[in-house]
């Protein structure tokens, strides 16, 4: 059961993920990020992360996902067009893609050659509660330092949104 | 039982492909959602890890890198709207400002 | 012993206090404010000297005053703490002293110049420097006074600063005293080496202990640099080129600065390191025949100068010559005792020049003076006196000092520097009768001269004092072939050193002197032949009185004898003239052969193909990777990924290696 579901939402998820690449209109990749978001969702809620889950669909396939789209349908946005301009993305990424896949691979099953190391026993059921603590005693200072961090990421958007273009030199 | 490796390698893959997807598309925008599909891939390989050690850290590096996801995005796409308003275009190959 | 200890800081502190109240307040305060500040703290320093001289009682152990510390490095250390000796005290009495008289002096003098205020900073400046000078307690602190003096020095003969030739003439005396300077550095840092310290105490306790040098060793080298800054400082030969020039600066600052008391700091110093010196007789005899080539060859440029204020110049030089050769041949005593008349008897012929050339409304060559004895009476008789002191007549101060270093050269086997010593005691005698004829005697030889009057007593007063030491001041060394008590000497001798026996034997050995002379008492106090000292003082007057004669008749009976002389005589008379073409001479070797390599090698060789070449080398190779790495800054957002994505494959596939060790 647990190896259908993996297989189920990881093929959604790579699936999710070239369609992103391959889509040539932006709304469509965009799309296809939110399939990819969902089925992470769903990956988490089986590596015991309920919160995380949630948060995943409500902040990111919901809130971020729809200020992309939103601004997709503000620039009017068309099918790419495909200049070649850059030789070296164009050469050289391939196979420098393929090495980066490899290593990454070959660390993980260096490191991880099994799974013997898994303890879920250590995740109580209330993950919720957990984090929350976590959060409001060990990570107090990061956390309201996000907040603002936030703040100033919303100035920022204002601020850089409020120009019109021939306010722009 | 899923072995965790098989989570890792999930993850390592949505990560290059997020990569290859900064590489290979010229719409800003998509660019932008390949950067969050990397970041999304790093999520899920930080979760696999807090499920294997029983560690509830991980799932707020997750819960910061989302944080910091939103900000970012609120700033990036006013910046490509920002760009699409002066430039009339949303393809990073004719953004070129920074050439020697 | 507390309540005894001297506060000699005070000394220093007032002259610094004047400075800092003029340099910093002078410009708006009338000029009688300004010349009360600066005579009264140097006058208060003085009363502060005579005090401690009478209280402090000084003694055969050094007071030293500790103030702060300054340098400590590792095991070295310097200090600033003072140091009263016999020899520490008397140059303060002279420095403060003739330094005072000077000051009353100059604020008639300079009353109607610009810059008062500015003049006065400077003097009481160089009062402050002279006094750490004299009173350091390590040749570092020594040094720091030494620099300053010069440096007030500097911008005193440059006080005109309008005057192209004074700026020139301030300039030449850095430069020059920045040679003897040099060598007074290496000097220090090889008593570092040498003895682990600047302390005086330390320094002379080690050289005390050490044997005496035959040949040149480390000892000897380090006499012979600081011998070399002395040199510098006291215009010695050869860097005595920058003093006649000294002379454009205003008059007090000749009779102070380059006559009594700064030019002197080099005679002061070689006394204060006496304990060095006695321990190098190649050093000692460098000092002596120095001094003697120095006086006998500045006295014969003096024979033939016609600025007043030039004549009294060399004549300076030429006496600090003197005072050399008395180190030079072990008289340490006889030349400090020399330092101290002619600071009395030179300053007061600076004085009486500067009173003549007020009279004279600012004319310097005696060629248009003449008949002035009537006219400005106090003037010539001060003058006079100075005169005959400086001419070495009894009983007047030259006598007893200079008689004493040409006793003492004879003495202590130096026969033909004993012979140069009296010739240039002739010439001596001879150029300053022709000075005091030439100006006060005869008809006036121009409007000025005819119209000419008395100095106000603001500069009459001190040409008194100074008169009244010119006579008196050589009384209290009177040798005891002479029936005299020589007090002087035994109140220096707790500060210098005595050469030591060894010095005759290896003079005998070195075959260096031609007569044997028997050596000498460990107590030169005591001459065991008073009978030859007396022959000697009076062969030393004969000579004095015939120059004078010599000059009496030249000028006086005969004026036209000296036209016919120089007729006669054209081609010595335009070496003289021309001060046997040193500064000429010192352009071609020096100046232009620097120029020259400078500019050949230095400059069109080293510096243009060398340093540019270097330079401009790394610019290009810098420029080249430079247009070979911009290649990468395409412009496009991608191929900077890429770029990125390169690094992380190469630091993972690290990392992979790393692990796989």
């Amino acid at each position: 059961m647990d190896a259908v579901l993996f297989f189920l939402f990881a093929g959604i998820a790579l699936a999710g993920a070239i369609n992103l690449i391959r889509e040539s209109h932006p709304i469509y990749s965009a799309l296809s990020l939110v399939a990819v978001m969902g089925a992470l969702a769903g990956l988490y809620l089986m590596l015991g992360a309920e919160f995380i889950a949630v948060v995943q669909i409500i902040v990111y396939a919901g809130a971020i996902m729809v200020l992309f789209v939103f601004v997709l349908m503000l620039v009017n946005a068309a099918p790419e067009v495909k200049l070649d301009r850059s030789k070296m993305a164009k050469n050289v990424g391939p196979p420098l893609l393929t090495l980066l896949l490899v290593e990454i691979v070959a660390v993980l099953r260096g490191k991880y050659p099994t799974s013997d190391l898994v303890h879920p026993s250590l995740l109580s059921g209330d993950n919720t509660r957990q984090i929350g603590k976590l959060l409001f005693s060990k990570f107090l200072l990061p956390f309201e330092v996000t907040s603002i961090l936030i703040l100033v990421a919303i100035m920022g958007a204002v601020v850089l949104g409020k120009r019109r273009p021939d306010d722009s030199r | 039982m899923i072995p965790v490796s098989w989570y890792l390698i999930l993850s390592a893959v949505l990560f290059v492909l997020g990569v290859a997807g900064f590489l290979i598309k010229r719409n800003v925008i998509t660019v932008f959602m390949s950067i969050e599909l990397m970041l999304n891939a790093v999520n899920l390989s930080f979760v696999a890890f807090g499920y294997m050690l029983g560690d509830y850290n991980a799932h707020i590096f997750v819960f910061f890198v989302m944080v910091v996801a939103a900000a970012e995005a609120a700033v990036g796409l006013a910046i490509i709207m920002l760009m699409y308003h002066n430039r009339k275009s949303l393809n990073v190959d004719d953004i070129e400002l920074l050439k020697f | 012993m507390e309540t005894t200890t001297p506060q000699l800081w005070i000394l220093p502190a007032l002259p610094l206090l004047g400075a800092a109240i003029n340099g910093f307040f002078g410009k708006r305060q009338s000029r009688a404010f300004i010349g009360g500040v600066a005579c009264s703290t140097v006058g208060l320093a003085f009363l502060y000297a005579v005090y401690l001289f009478f209280t402090a009682g000084v003694g055969d152990t050094p007071r030293i005053d500790y103030i702060a510390p300054w340098i400590s490095a590792g095991s070295f250390h310097a200090d600033f703490s003072l140091y009263l000796d016999p020899l520490s005290m008397l140059m303060t009495l002279v420095v403060t002293g003739v330094g005072f008289l000077i000051h009353v002096y100059a604020t008639e003098y300079m009353a109607h110049e610009d810059g008062f205020y500015r003049f006065f900073c400077y003097l009481n400046l160089f009062m402050f420097f002279m006094l750490t000078l004299v009173l350091a307690g390590n040749y570092l602190l020594l040094f720091v006074g030494w620099e300053g003096v010069g440096l007030c020095s500097y911008l005193l003969i440059g006080f005109y600063y309008l005057k192209q030739s004074a700026i020139i003439a301030g300039k030449k005396a850095f430069v020059v005293n920045r040679i003897g300077d040099f060598g007074f550095t290496l000097a220090m840092l090889l008593i570092i080496g040498t003895a682990g310290s600047l302390d005086y105490g330390t320094v002379f306790k080690a050289f005390q202990n050490a044997p005496v040098e035959n040949g040149v060793g480390a000892v000897t080298i380090i006499c012979l640099l600081l011998m070399m800054g002395a040199c510098g400082k006291s215009a010695q030969v050869p860097l005595y080129v920058w003093l006649p020039d000294a002379m454009e600066g205003p008059t007090p600052v000749s009779a102070l600065i380059h006559a009594a008391t700064m030019v002197t700091a080099g005679v002061y110093m070689v006394a204060r390191s006496s304990h060095l010196f006695v321990k190098s007789p190649v050093a000692m005899e460098v000092v002596a025949v120095i001094g003697c080539i120095t006086c006998i060859f500045a006295a014969t440029i003096g024979l033939v100068q016609t600025d007043i204020k030039r004549v009294l110049a060399y004549s300076t030089v030429s006496q600090l010559g003197y005072m050399f050769l008395g180190c030079g041949v072990g008289a340490f005593s006889a030349g400090v005792f020399h330092l101290m008349t002619h600071a009395f008897f030179k300053a007061l012929l600076f004085l009486g020049a500067g009173s003549v050339i007020t009279a004279m409304h600012h004319e310097q060559e005696m060629g248009a003076m003449g008949g002035l004895r009537k006219k400005i009476p106090t003037t010539f008789m001060t003058m006079l006196l100075a005169c005959l002191a400086i001419s070495g007549i009894p009983p007047f101060a030259g006598f007893f000092s200079k008689d004493e270093i040409l006793w003492s050269a004879w003495h202590n086997g130096h026969p033909w520097l004993w012979l140069g010593g009296s010739i240039t005691a002739g010439m001596t005698a001879f150029y300053m009768f022709r000075l005091l004829f030439l100006t006060f005697f005869g008809e006036p030889r121009s409007d000025h001269a005819q119209h000419a009057h008395e100095s106000p007593s603001t500069m009459t007063v001190p040409l008194i004092c100074l008169a009244v030491l010119s006579v008196i001041g050589g009384w209290i060394g009177v040798p005891k072939a002479l029936g005299g008590s020589a007090h002087f000497e035994h109140f220096l001798e707790p500060s210098l050193a005595r050469v030591p026996v060894e010095f005759s034997a290896y003079a005998r050995a070195s075959g260096s002197d031609p007569i044997d002379i028997p050596r000498p008492n460990p107590e030169p106090a005591e001459p065991e032949e008073p009978g030859a000292e007396r022959l000697f003082s009076l062969i030393a007057v004969v000579i004095g009185a015939s120059g004078i004669g010599l000059a009496y008749y030249a000028y006086v009976v005969k004026p036209e004898t000296g036209q016919k002389l120089s007729a006669q005589f054209h081609g010595a008379y335009r070496v003289l003239l021309n001060k046997y073409y040193v500064d000429e001479l010192y352009e071609v070797l020096f100046l232009k052969s620097t120029t020259a390599v400078s500019r050949e090698v230095l400059w069109h060789a080293v510096d243009e193909t060398v340093i540019d070449g270097a330079a401009n080398g790394v610019g290009s190779t810098a420029r080249a990777m430079g247009g070979f790495a911009r290649l990468m800054q395409s412009g496009f957002i991608r191929s900077y990924a890429a770029w990125v994505l390169f690094g992380a494959v190469g630091a993972l596939f690290y990392m992979i290696l790393q692990w796989a060790k």
